[in-house]
Order: C-alpha cells, then sequence, then structure tokens
C-alpha cells in the first residue's frame, strides 16, 4: 500500500527553505508515493503551489490534516512541539533533528511512537554523501557568506583602472577550509577577489590552492610533523602563532570569512576584539560559526554589528537566505534518503538497520531511541590504517627498486662485455662479406632508431602497415633465385614472391587509404 | 656492372625507404612518405630484375599480378576496425617468405663455400629459418586472436616459461647438428624439425599473451619480420635486405618499447604473458557510491559545458561508435564548445589504432592528442566523457600502491569537474582490476552498449 509523504511549510520563524521541490515531488511520486503540500509550502524559496499540483502532490490547506494523514514527514528545521503533537502515531519524520541539543524533542517524539531520520546524523562516508545534507547547505552558506560580505562591503571585488581612477582588488581571508570555507573561497574568487585561506590540516592546502587560493600555514615544523593529532589539541604555542598571523593578515585584508569549528564544543575564538580593530574602516566579517557561538569576540548571534567601522555580520541562516538552491539540494539530498529507503519502488518504507547509512541516520525507532548509532559500525579508522600501510610498501619498494637498479646495472654491463668479446671474435674468423653487411645492419638500426622515434604517435598504424609494405622488399630474395634451379626451389622462391607481394601492395595501399582520412579542420 | 648498377639502384631505394618513414612524422609529409616508399620499391624490383638479367621474369610477373590483386582487394575491402587483423596476417606473409626462401636457398645449389664462411652461411639459413617461422605462427595466432576466432584470453600452460627453454634449447640444438651435417638430407632433416618446433613456439608464445597486450605482440612480431628480412639479407649477400629488415626491425622494436612503457610493464613480462591471472592480490576495494545516470542528463552536461574530453578505449572500436562520436563531436564544436580527445598509448588493439578509426570518422586529427599533451588540462575541462576504456583512466595506477597497474601512467580524467563513462556493465577491464573512478563523486555511469549510448546522445542533442 502506498505511504503519503507529507511537505508542511516551515513553521519555524524566518525559514524560507522547503524539504521538496516539483522536482523532487515527482521523483518520489516515482516511488510509489503520494505526496501532499501544505498550501504555500515553497512559497518563499519560489516554489509554487501549481508547480506542486503539476508534480503531481496533493495541495492540503489543514495544517492539522496534512500531519495527521502522513506515514511520512519531511521537514527542514526540526519539529516544533505543536508540529509534534500533530503527528500520527508511528509515522515516520525525517529532516534535521539534532538530537544532541534537542533531548525534549526526542522525548515528544518518543511519545507519538514516531520513528526518526536525521538528516544531520548521516554518516560521512563517500557512499553516503549523495545524502550529505549538511555539505550541501555549508556548500550554499559558503557562497552566501561571500554574498552578505559583498552587500556591507563598500568597494568592489574585482581590481580595475579606469578613467576614474583605481580600483583596488578586495582581499578575502577564509579561516576554515571545509566544504563551506571552500565555497567561500571559490564564490570570491568568482568575484575576482584576491583570497588567502587558513586551515590547521595542512592536507587540505592542496584543495584550496585548487581552487585559486592562497594556503597560508604556520611555521611550526616540529609541532606539524611530531605529534600528529594536532588538529585536535593545537599547543598554546600553535594558537598563538595562529594569533599573530590573524593579526597580520587582518591589516592587510578587507573582508574575512570564519568557519572554524570543532565537532561537539564550542566555536574557537580566533578574531578577538583587539584584531578587529586592526582592520580597515568599511571592512566586513562574516562569522559563519555564530550559531556555536562565533570565531569573533564581537559576533552577536543573528545579528549584524558595527564596531568601530568592521561590519561583523552573525548570520545564523545563510542556507535560508539562498532558499530556492538550498531547498533544491536538500529536497535532493531527502529524495536520495527516500530512493535508499524504498527498495522496491512500491511507496512502502523499508528501513535497513544492519545497512551503515540508515542505521547512522536512524536517531529513533517506533519511539525507541538509538542515538548515537554504536561505535566501531561507522568508523574511519580502518580506511586510515589501510592508508598508511601502501606509504611503507612504497617506501620499501623504492629500496627495493634501487637495488634492483643496481644490480640490473651489473648485469647490463656484464652483458655488454660479453658481446663485444663475441663479436670481436666473430670478426677474427668471419668474411670480410659478413663484416660489411654486419656494418650496414648495425648503421640501419640506428637510422630507424632515429627516423621512429619522430613518427608522431597519432600515425603508429600508418607505420606499421608501411613498414609491412617495404618488408615485402624480401621479394628481393625470392628474385634472386634463378630460374633454372630445381622445380623445388621455383615453387618455394615463387610462393614467397606471391606473399611478398600481397604484402607490398597491399601495405602501401592500405597506408595510403588511411592517410588520406587524416585531415585538419 | 650490372651488378654495381644494381647495387646502386638497391642504395637509393634505402634511402627511399627511409624518407618513407620520415615523412610519417606529420600527417601532413606522410602520404608523399607512402609515396617514397613505392617508388623505392619499383627501384629494387627493377635493378633485381637487371642483376638477375630478367631470369624468372615470367614468374615475377605471375605473382606480381596475383600477389598485387590480392593484397589490393585486402586493402580496399579491410574495414578501420579490422587493421590489427590486417597488420598480422602481412606479418604472417613476411615470415613465410623469409622461411621459405631460406628453404631455396638451401636446396639451391651452392657456390663452393668452406669451413668458416659456410658456417656462417649455414647459420644464417636456419637463423633465417627461425625467425620467419616464429613470425609466421606467431602472426597467425595473433590474427586468430584479434579476430575473435581464438579466445582473447591468455592461455597458460604449466612450466610454460620451462617449456619454451627446452623448445629453443632443442632449436640450438638442431642448428649445430644443422651447420656441422656433412650431407644435405642430415640437415634438411634438422631443418625441418627445426621450423616444426619454431612454429610451435611461436604459437605458444602468442596464446600465452592477453588481449589488451595485442599492441605489444603485433609490433614485436613486426620487429621479428624485420629481423627475419634482415637474416635473408645476410643469407643473400644483399645490403638493400639488411638495411630494410633493420629499419623495420627497429621500428616495430621501438613501437613494443612505447607500448610497453605505457603500461609500466617491463618487455619480458609482456612476452611472458599470462597477464591478471596472477596478480589477484588486489588492494581494498573502492569505497563509494556508483551514480548512474541516463542520456538526457549527459546531453545537458555536454551542451552546459566549455571544455569536453573524449576519451575513447577498445570499447569505442568494438561498437563501431567512432562516426556517431564524430557527429557529435561536431555538434559541440558547432555550439562553440571545445572538443578535444584523449588517446591513450595503448588504447585499442594496436599502436595508434583509435587515431586511425577517429581520423575514418573524419575527426580533424589537430584535436586529437596524446596522454601527455592533455593530461594536464582535465583540471580546466567540464566533461569527460569515456567510451569503452576502463584501465587507462584508472586512478588506482596513482593512487594505490598496490594495484597491479600501479604506476601505469594513466589519462588523469578524473581531475575534470564531471566524468561520464559510458559502460556495459560494472565488469572490470582487461587488468581484472576495479576501477575507482566509477566510484568517484563526479563520475556518472552511463550503462549500455557503447553504440546505442552514443546514438541516444546524439539524437539529444539534435533534439535540443
Amino acid at each position: 500500500m502506498a505511504m503519503t509523504i507529507a511537505v508542511p511549510r516551515e513553521a519555524h520563524e524566518g525559514e524560507r527553505r522547503v524539504a521538496a521541490t516539483p522536482e523532487s515531488v515527482a521523483q518520489l511520486i516515482k516511488l510509489g508515493y503520494a505526496v501532499e503540500v501544505e498550501t504555500a509550502a515553497g512559497a518563499n524559496a519560489s516554489y509554487p503551489d501549481d508547480a506542486y499540483r503539476a508534480a503531481g502532490a496533493r495541495i492540503v490547506d489543514d495544517k492539522r490534516a496534512l500531519w495527521s494523514g502522513a506515514d511520512i514527514v519531511i521537514k527542514v528545521r526540526p519539529p516544533l512541539s505543536e508540529e509534534v503533537q500533530r503527528l500520527k502515531p508511528g509515522a515516520t519524520l525525517i529532516g534535521f533533528v539534532w538530537p544532541a541539543q534537542n533531548a525534549a524533542l526526542l522525548e515528544q517524539l518518543a511519545a507519538r511512537e514516531a520513528t526518526v531520520l536525521a538528516m544531520d546524523c548521516v554518516p560521512r562516508i563517500s557512499r553516503a554523501q549523495k545524502l550529505d545534507a549538511l555539505s550541501s547547505m555549508a556548500n550554499m552558506a559558503g557562497y552566501r557568506a561571500v554574498v552578505e560580505a559583498a552587500q556591507h562591503f563598500g568597494r568592489v571585488f574585482t581590481g580595475q583602472i579606469t578613467a576614474a581612477g583605481k580600483m583596488p582588488p578586495a582581499k578575502v581571508l577564509v579561516i576554515g577550509a571545509g566544504v563551506a570555507g571552500l565555497a567561500a573561497i571559490g564564490a570570491a574568487r568568482g568575484l575576482g577577489a584576491i583570497v588567502r585561506a587558513f586551515d590547521t590540516r595542512p592536507e587540505v592546502g592542496q584543495q584550496v590552492e585548487s581552487m585559486g587560493a592562497d594556503f597560508l600555514s604556520i611555521d611550526i615544523e616540529e609541532e606539524g610533523g611530531g605529534s600528529g593529532g594536532y588538529a585536535k589539541q593545537m599547543s598554546a604555542k600553535f594558537i598563538e602563532a595562529e594569533m599573530a598571523l590573524f593579526e597580520a593578515q587582518a591589516r592587510e585584508v578587507d573582508i574575512i570569512i570564519t568557519t572554524a569549528l570543532i565537532p561537539g564544543k564550542p566555536a574557537p575564538r580566533l578574531i578577538d576584539a583587539k584584531t578587529v580593530a586592526c582592520m580597515r574602516a568599511g571592512s566586513v566579517i562574516v562569522d559563519m560559526a555564530a550559531e556555536q557561538g562565533g570565531n569573533c569576540e564581537l559576533t552577536r548571534p543573528g545579528e549584524v554589528v558595527n564596531a568601530n567601522g568592521v561590519t561583523v555580520i552573525g548570520y545564523m541562516d545563510l542556507p535560508s537566505r539562498m532558499a530556492n538552491q538550498s531547498s533544491q539540494l536538500y529536497a535532493t539530498n531527502v529524495r536520495h534518503l527516500l530512493t535508499d529507503l524504498t527498495p522496491a519502488k512500491d511507496g512502502a518504507l523499508k528501513l535497513d538497520m544492519d545497512d551503515v547509512v540508515q542505521r547512522g541516520t536512524t536517531v529513533m525507532q517506533r519511539g525507541q531511541v538509538c542515538w548515537p548509532p554504536p561505535p566501531g559500525q561507522v568508523s574511519a579508522t580502518p580506511q586510515a590504517a589501510a592508508q598508511t600501510k601502501p606509504v611503507v610498501a612504497i617506501a620499501n619498494a623504492k629500496v627495493e627498486d634501487a637495488r634492483a637498479v643496481r644490480r640490473n646495472g651489473v648485469w647490463s654491463l656484464a652483458a655488454l662485455i660479453v658481446a663485444a668479446l663475441l663479436l670481436l671474435a666473430l670478426g677474427a674468423v668471419a668474411p670480410p662479406a659478413f663484416v660489411t653487411h654486419f656494418t650496414v645492419f648495425v648503421l640501419a638500426v640506428f637510422v630507424g632508431y632515429q627516423v621512429v622515434w619522430n613518427v608522431t604517435p597519432a600515425l603508429h598504424t600508418p607505420l606499421m602497415s608501411v613498414t609491412n609494405a617495404i618488408s615485402g622488399i624480401i621479394v628481393i630474395g625470392a628474385l634472386l633465385h634463378p630460374g633454372n634451379a630445381s622445380t623445388i626451389v621455383t615453387v618455394l622462391a615463387g610462393i614467397a614472391l606471391v606473399v611478398a607481394t600481397v604484402n607490398i601492395a597491399g601495405g602501401f595501399l592500405v597506408t595510403q587509404r588511411m592517410l588520406k582520412m587524416f585531415q585538419r579542420t | 656492372m650490372l651488378n654495381g648498377i644494381g647495387n646502386m639502384a638497391w642504395l637509393g631505394a634505402a634511402t627511399l625507404f627511409i624518407l618513407s618513414l620520415r615523412g610519417l612524422s606529420h600527417p601532413a609529409s606522410a602520404r608523399r612518405g607512402n609515396l617514397y616508399g613505392v617508388t623505392g620499391m619499383v627501384i629494387a624490383v627493377l635493378a633485381t630484375l637487371l642483376v638477375t638479367s630478367g631470369a624468372g621474369l615470367q614468374i615475377a610477373l605471375i605473382a606480381a599480378l596475383v600477389g598485387g590483386g590480392l593484397g589490393a582487394i585486402l586493402a580496399r575491402r579491410v574495414e578501420m576496425t579490422q587493421m590489427p587483423q590486417l597488420v598480422a596476417v602481412l606479418h604472417s606473409f613476411v615470415g613465410l617468405a623469409a622461411t621459405l626462401i631460406a628453404f631455396a636457398n638451401f636446396l639451391s645449389p651452392a657456390t663452393a663455400m668452406s669451413g668458416v664462411e659456410r658456417a656462417i652461411h649455414d647459420t644464417e639459413i636456419y637463423v633465417g629459418a627461425f625467425i620467419g617461422t616464429v613470425t609466421f605462427s606467431g602472426s597467425i595466432v595473433a590474427f586468430l586472436k584479434l579476430q575473435g576466432t581464438v579466445s582473447g584470453k591468455p592461455l597458460v600452460l604449466p612450466a610454460r616459461h620451462l617449456l619454451n627453454a627446452v623448445v629453443l634449447g632443442a632449436c640450438i640444438v638442431l642448428g649445430y647438428r644443422f651447420v656441422s651435417a656433412p650431407d644435405g638430407g642430415d640437415a634438411l632433416y634438422a631443418l625441418i624439425v627445426m621450423c616444426v618446433l619454431a612454429a610451435a613456439l611461436g604459437v605458444h608464445l602468442v596464446m600465452a599473451i592477453g588481449g589488451a597486450d595485442m599492441p605489444v605482440v603485433v609490433s614485436m612480431l613486426n620487429s621479428y619480420s624485420g629481423w627475419a628480412a634482415a637474416a635473408t639479407g645476410f643469407m643473400l649477400d644483399n645490403d638493400l635486405l639488411v638495411t630494410t629488415g633493420a629499419l623495420v626491425g627497429s621500428s616495430g622494436a621501438i613501437l613494443s618499447y612505447i607500448m610497453c612503457r605505457a603500461m609500466n610493464r617491463s618487455f619480458v613480462s609482456v612476452i611472458l604473458g599470462g597477464f591478471g591471472t596472477t596478480s589477484a592480490a588486489s588492494s581494498a576495494a573502492p569505497q563509494g557510491e556508483v551514480v548512474a545516470t541516463t542520456v538526457d542528463e549527459v546531453g545537458s552536461l555536454l551542451r552546459d559545458a566549455q571544455e569536453v574530453v573524449i576519451v575513447p578505449g577498445y570499447g569505442m572500436a568494438v561498437a563501431q561508435a567512432q562516426g556517431t562520436i564524430s557527429e557529435i563531436t561536431r555538434r559541440l564544436r558547432a555550439l562553440g564548445i571545445r572538443v578535444r580527445f584523449g588517446i591513450h598509448p595503448v588504447a585499442g588493439r594496436l599502436p595508434g589504432h583509435m587515431n586511425v578509426l577517429l581520423a575514418e570518422a573524419k575527426v580533424p586529427y589537430d584535436i586529437v592528442l596524446e596522454m601527455d599533451e592533455i593530461n594536464e588540462d582535465f583540471t580546466s575541462t567540464d566533461v569527460v566523457l569515456v567510451i569503452g576504456a576502463n584501465d587507462i583512466v584508472n586512478p588506482g595506477a596513482q593512487e594505490d600502491a598496490g594495484s597491479p597497474i600501479a604506476g601505469m601512467p594513466v589519462l588523469e580524467v578524473w581531475k575534470a569537474r564531471t566524468v561520464v563513462v559510458s559502460k556495459r556493465s560494472m565488469a572490470t577491464g582487461y587488468a581484472g582490476v576495479d576501477n575507482p573512478l566509477f566510484y568517484k563523486d563526479n563520475t556518472r555511469m552511463l550503462f549500455g552498449d557503447a553504440k546505442g549510448s552514443v546514438d541516444a546522445l546524439l539524437r539529444q542533442l539534435e533534439a535540443a
């Protein structure tokens, strides 16, 4: 029996996103579900009701009827408590839940015997990337952060020299090169700014540079190489150097975008008031960690403040400010999850608790909290171990290689000496004619070597057919046998003559045919 | 006097052959090069007839008619996808001719020779017949494998290296008997037995080599056919044959070397064969998920792109998809999209095979680039279309030290924004290695027969 999916209008104040787009609705219907969308659910994200209707959804005006009639509810934000009360007992809820922060919500959901799939708990393994709504949203947020900065920045991003004077390019510093940071780098580069980025993890340097930004690093070598795990537990010396770097950068750059987060901890304080004071008036700081307390001392979550001419933006709803695009990405993530949950495409949701991704995403099953998932199930350690091994193997292989090269060197020298001695011995006994032919032979090999290396690889097939043709020169061998010899000789030579002629004619003609095809634009 | 003129003419022919190969350094000069080759051949044959004062002219004329006619028909009829087979057959002819001439030479009344001179002459005959026979039988098997008559899978006999060594040893022993035999009958017997053994050796050598190693084998046989001609030249005291044989021999050897380098394998390991059967110790299975795509999606991807690179493989040749691909290329270029082709040296079953197929389909050669020319450009490419290729685009060669193809140079297609792989199924390529490319985030799989997929893609592009 086909289940019903409800897409309510987000009740959270200021939330513009919606959990399904007309496009994803059509896909969900293909999976066998019936879809009901609340009136004006997508209005703030520029998805009108008519579009949903056209995709095959039923538009429902009555909130209560929508919630209580649905087997599955898909949402963006965690549900408010009055929404939870409307949920049909035993129904499934999919959306951002943040179980760690919302213990009370979990209790209410448990009372409704709900099954809850949290989009924020999708395991971060590559198989689950198509479900990874956090990355999708971070990507949008990073882009939007640059747009917000541009909005509050009174100058241009791209440098220009015009008749009315010179406009210097904006300099942007991005702190934290995760998904959001990289998206911010890309957006700022796209606008023409000079972008620098900092991250405590040196391995992301390459990604930063691939986006066209300069990667800033701190010269504390013994810290970086020595104790492997410094990314988590940074020493006082490292933080000191980091702060000094930010302060120096603050004097130069126009815009700072911070995205530094440590999982499960308040955001690290990276930009203090003193650093802000170093910045030129008109500069902008976008603190993308505002929700977790902010990377900047002066950030006020959700607000824009002006500190001595420096604008500090602490918006917490950056993805929602890109409602249309964010909704599209989020809806696709949700749709991918539902596709995985509906293996038979029969509109019946089937939760497979043995699947690592589905197990990790499920925070509650029929009222039973099953979060966090048992450790070890979703773990990156085996991968890490696997990664270190080949490195050792490579190192060993290199040593082996070096030894092999040396061994080979000795062997080839020995072979060369033996060959030279053999040739000298042959020269001593061979008739002069042989020596002459041999000279010609060796010289011809070298000529061939030189000539053939110059052949363009595109013509290697014609090269083979033309060499085929000219090796038909062996006809000469057949012709040189006088016809007056015994019959058997004549027959053998005759056959040789025929096959060699096939070679000559076939080889040259097919080469000509091929070469005719090679043409320029 | 006639001999002197003949020798000079032969020298001219040899020079023309060298110029002919030199002409192939660029497509623009290649056709002139081919004409040089034809001219050289005509001069050489006329000079030879002059030297022999027209003896055997009738036979020569009949042979020219029969052989020339057959050759012309072959050249006209052959499909470009069948070029590897044709080349293999032509190699076998050279091998056969070399063997027959060695026999003829042995059987014809020899001028009085004695001592070392005779020993060397006999050795030349013996070596010529040996190389000729190996080339002949090996090329026949290569032809059958390429044609599909014989399975492309390597035939791995137990103790096959030992077997080869024993046969080779027996041939050397027989060679000693052949050279030292006092009367003709014994020597002929030794020669025939050797030829049988050499034929078996040739068959076994090529049987042990798998389908995708065929480029190496075909160029190796090309090389052998050259050496066979050179040996014949030694036997007949003819410098033109020696020179030409050496040219062809080194050409084939260089091609084999280029192919081996492109697979990061030593020549010896390819010749010893059996690749992909022993290297089951593949490391961890790739992580991630395969994302399938549709023709519509690929069509819009291509239309939205600015830089497109198409990477064809043997699968394109099998499916005969080059014509459609050329048409797709034309359409995309008309839309202002920069389309180029990336060719791996071992793509296909013959060196340069892909280039010939694309040329046949009227893809301009200046947008068909070699691996080294295009590898750096993948980072700025929007869409890479991989058609019927697998191992040559396997990132495992660079990322996974435990992979059987580790270190093989590959086209770094995964650096592009999106990679679309047209493939029949998830089956592994020739090397039997799983391809992590298919599991990358930016890879989309377009499942289905290559021809069907690109045809649908072309219709999609035409419709829009």
